[in-house]
């Protein structure tokens, strides 16, 4: 299961560093999540894969009952990814107004802030 | 969007999904659920309201801006970190609160860390709905 | 005690709640200012204890190390946070002239705030995981900060300062998730331990690789700089200032953490690379200053020099060496953000930062001209100021391990910066105003002129004192370093075990 895992994160950070090399921010932005989402597999893997209960303690015991799967590394993807979204969401925004105001998505034309090219 | 039907629907589904967020975020203790999915499914609940009927008159049923509400959150999360101290424990110790409790049953348990999902319901919730609000005007 | 931690973060995450909500009252300024200077009194009170005390650690919710969320501070991270507070109240007041109405309407106080927050969990945080989670809160309340008011340029620069630290936050969270699989716990002191024993001592050097490159990006070391001169002169002058101050020095002191608590293993292959790391990102920062004909992005690009030096001290990893980057730490971060509102003063009066456009500051605003040249010697390295000592003592450190070869280097890019230094000086000070005009302090509103000139005058008398009684500072850096080269302490403060492994009695 883990080669299975390792193979599928393998394929995500591929497939999102083809985007990423493209020169629109759009296409680098949906790189960058896919991104996100094959390191949270990463931490997934990493609290190895096991076939338990959820790790919930039934009502009146101070311990889980038998064999449970790792809460930690859930806990952390859950984090990462609320905090993935938050930031995500605020980066579209913002890719989106810099269509709507710089009027291009090619990263090479985004040069407002950069020195002015010498005339020639 | 212009559809009746959606804005007569969407009224029935806001209360829905507001009430089931609220239930939601107090099962969350001890089975599945807690204030950030809490206030996922209540900004879904404003996030359709809105596509049917308009941010304007999303932004009028909410009252208080979503930012502020947001913040308000941000306050009441701290709070309910803060209450440690009135015992002199660390910060965001679990302070507990059995009313009507008798031998053997605890009666009702109120506790800081509701105080703290609460805070952050508000937050997921006012924060959502700004960024949404924030998308649907731009465009 | 766990308070003592716990307060530097909770007021200003409190003053962001209450400026927010009184954001479109005059109230909403006094707020942020007044919870600056509580955040500071707080932040005071925890260096003192750990001056006191050594090495002080909290568990947050009574959760025992290394489950629960564990707050640390040992020397460095109460000067940082000590630091921190510092600029974040002289930033604070400056802000009351700088700042637009609409950016204070908009929310620029609670942002602030926020970031503030995050700055310092981020130094006072005992876990990997958790120290992910304030790069994140920085970093939100950053991206608000830098685009706030959304004029084009910040938009453009905004985008590209965005995308980049979004590259190395997934960077940071993938470390994580490796090196949580290799030891199953992400407490830093936790790592200490059990770190030496992972089997597998090559996954651990490819780790902290992945580590060096996360939070080389933060702190912009060379060849991953490229966000900061592209963003850096584009939002407000207090948010500039509060960025040169602060965050690229998060990602220094997260690297000074980790490559002195966790990443010791195999020091010959990473600090090598660190040294040679730091000698480029001096080198690259001072040359591309020197291209720069903007105020800003001139300041901008020293940054990522001056970068160089503390990693330089990082690299070398000898108790002098330590000793010197802590120092430097703090000199630089006074002397930027003063620098930086500097710039800010100097906007205001004569219309621009693009250097050919102004001029003339000298002759009608002397007080503004000599209060930029205390921080610019200061950041060149000139006798008797903070930044003379800062690198002495580096250069010192440099030589006691014979490599003259890099000494040499940080020498000749303190040359080059006084080169960038003089430039702003004949530009914007020295030469007449190219429009003939005269800009003149007065031109500002007395309360704005009071809020923009107290501040800086603040931070130059710091850097003045700094330099004229550099022994007690020294002294302080020596037992930083002496605290992070024997993690002993940090451990046993943490987990309440001798590194071997035995429970104290």
């Amino acid at each position: 299961m883990e080669t299975a895992l390792a193979f599928l994160i393998g394929l995500l950070v591929a497939a999102a560093i083809y985007l990423m090399l493209a020169r629109s921010i759009l296409r680098f932005l949906f790189g960058l999540l896919l991104l996100s989402n094959a390191a949270n597999l990463v931490i997934f893997a990493s609290g190895r894969l096991t076939a338990g209960a959820p790790p919930l303690i039934p009502e009146g015991a101070d311990a889980p009952v038998g064999f449970v799967a790792n809460a930690l590394p859930q806990a952390l993807v859950l984090t990462a990814i609320v905090i993935g979204f938050g930031l995500f969401a605020f980066a579209l925004v913002l890719v989106f107004r810099a269509y709507s105001e710089l009027g291009t998505l090619e990263s090479d034309d985004m040069r407002i802030a950069e020195p002015r090219e010498p005339a020639e | 969007m212009n559809s009746l039907i959606l804005m007569a629907g969407s009224r029935i589904l806001v209360a829905l999904l507001v009430v089931f967020s609220i239930f939601m975020l107090l099962r969350g203790h001890n089975e599945p659920g807690g204030g950030f999915i809490g206030g996922l499914i209540g900004a879904v609940g404003f996030v359709i309201y809105a596509i049917s009927c308009g941010t304007a008159s999303a932004r009028e049923a909410l009252r208080l801006t979503p930012e502020t509400i947001a913040a308000v959150g941000l306050g009441v999360a701290l709070f309910g970190g803060l209450m440690a101290a009135f015992t002199g424990d660390a910060f965001f110790t679990g302070q507990w609160l059995f009313i009507g409790e008798t031998e053997d049953d605890k009666g009702l348990p109120l506790s800081s860390v509701l105080v703290f999902d609460v805070g952050v319901y508000l937050v997921v919730f006012g924060s959502i709905l700004s960024l949404v609000f924030a998308m649907e005007e731009e465009i | 005690m766990s308070w003592l931690l716990a307060l530097p973060i909770i007021i200003p995450f409190i003053t962001a709640v209450a400026a927010f909500l009184l954001r479109t009252t005059p109230w909403g300024r006094q707020v942020s200012v007044l919870g600056s200077a509580a955040a500071l009194i707080a932040a005071i009170a925890l260096m003192a204890a750990v001056w006191r005390e050594g090495v002080i650690a909290a568990q947050m919710g009574q959760w025992a190390a290394p489950f629960g969320i564990t707050l640390v501070a040992d020397l460095l991270s109460a000067v940082m946070v000590v630091i921190t507070a510092i600029t974040g109240l002289a930033v604070a007041v400056y802000a009351l002239g700088d700042i637009t109405e609409r950016q204070e309407h908009l929310g620029f106080h609670a942002l602030f705030q926020v970031l503030l927050a995050g700055v310092t969990g981020a130094f006072v945080t005992g876990d990997l995981f958790n120290l992910y989670v304030w790069f994140e809160v920085m970093l939100i309340s950053s991206f608000g900060l830098l685009v706030l008011g959304g004029s084009k340029e910040q938009i453009d620069g905004g985008v590209k300062y965005v995308l980049l630290n979004l590259v190395s936050t997934v960077l940071f969270l993938s470390g994580i998730g490796l090196i949580y699989g290799l030891t199953g716990t992400l407490n830093m002191a936790d790592l200490a331990v059990s770190v030496p024993q992972v089997e597998n001592q090559g996954l651990v050097t490819v780790v902290a690789m992945m580590f060096m490159v996360a939070f080389g990006v933060k702190a912009a070391l060379f060849p991953l700089f490229f966000w900061l001169p592209a963003s850096y002169h584009t939002p407000a002058f207090s948010v500039s200032a509060v960025f040169a101050g602060l965050l690229t020095k998060v990602g220094v002191y997260a690297l000074m953490r980790v490559f002195t608590l966790i990443f010791i293993g195999n020091v010959a292959y990473t600090h090598t690379i660190l040294l040679w790391v730091a000698c480029l990102t001096m080198v690259v920062g001072v040359l591309g200053a020197a291209a720069q004909s903007d105020f800003r992005k001139i300041l901008s690009f020293h940054i990522i020099s001056q970068i160089g030096y503390m990693i330089l001290g990082l690299a070398l990893m000898t108790p002098l060496a330590l000793a010197g980057a802590v120092f430097y730490l703090v000199h630089h971060i006074i002397v930027k953000a003063n620098l930086f509102l500097v710039s800010g003063v100097g906007n205001r009066i004569a219309g621009g930062t693009e250097l050919s456009r102004i001029g003339g500051l000298y002759k009608t605003a002397p007080l503004l001209g000599f209060l930029f040249l205390i921080p610019a010697f200061s950041l060149a390295g000139f006798p008797p100021l903070s930044g003379f000592w800062a690198k002495y003592i580096l250069v010192k450190a440099t030589l006691d391990e014979g490599m003259w070869l890099v000494a040499g280097i940080a020498l000749a890019v303190g040359l080059l910066t006084i080169f960038s230094m003089t430039k702003i000086w004949g530009e914007a000070f020295w030469k007449p105003h190219p429009d003939g005009v005269d800009p003149r302090l007065s031109s500002l509103p007395t309360a704005h002129r009071r809020a923009m000139m107290l501040p800086i005058a603040a931070l130059a008398v710091l850097t003045c004192i700094i330099g004229l009684f550099p022994e007690p500072f020294v002294q302080f850096a020596e037992r930083a370093a002496d605290q992070l080269l024997n993690p002993a302490d940090y451990v046993r403060a943490v987990l309440g075990i001798e590194i071997g492994g035995e429970v104290a009695p």
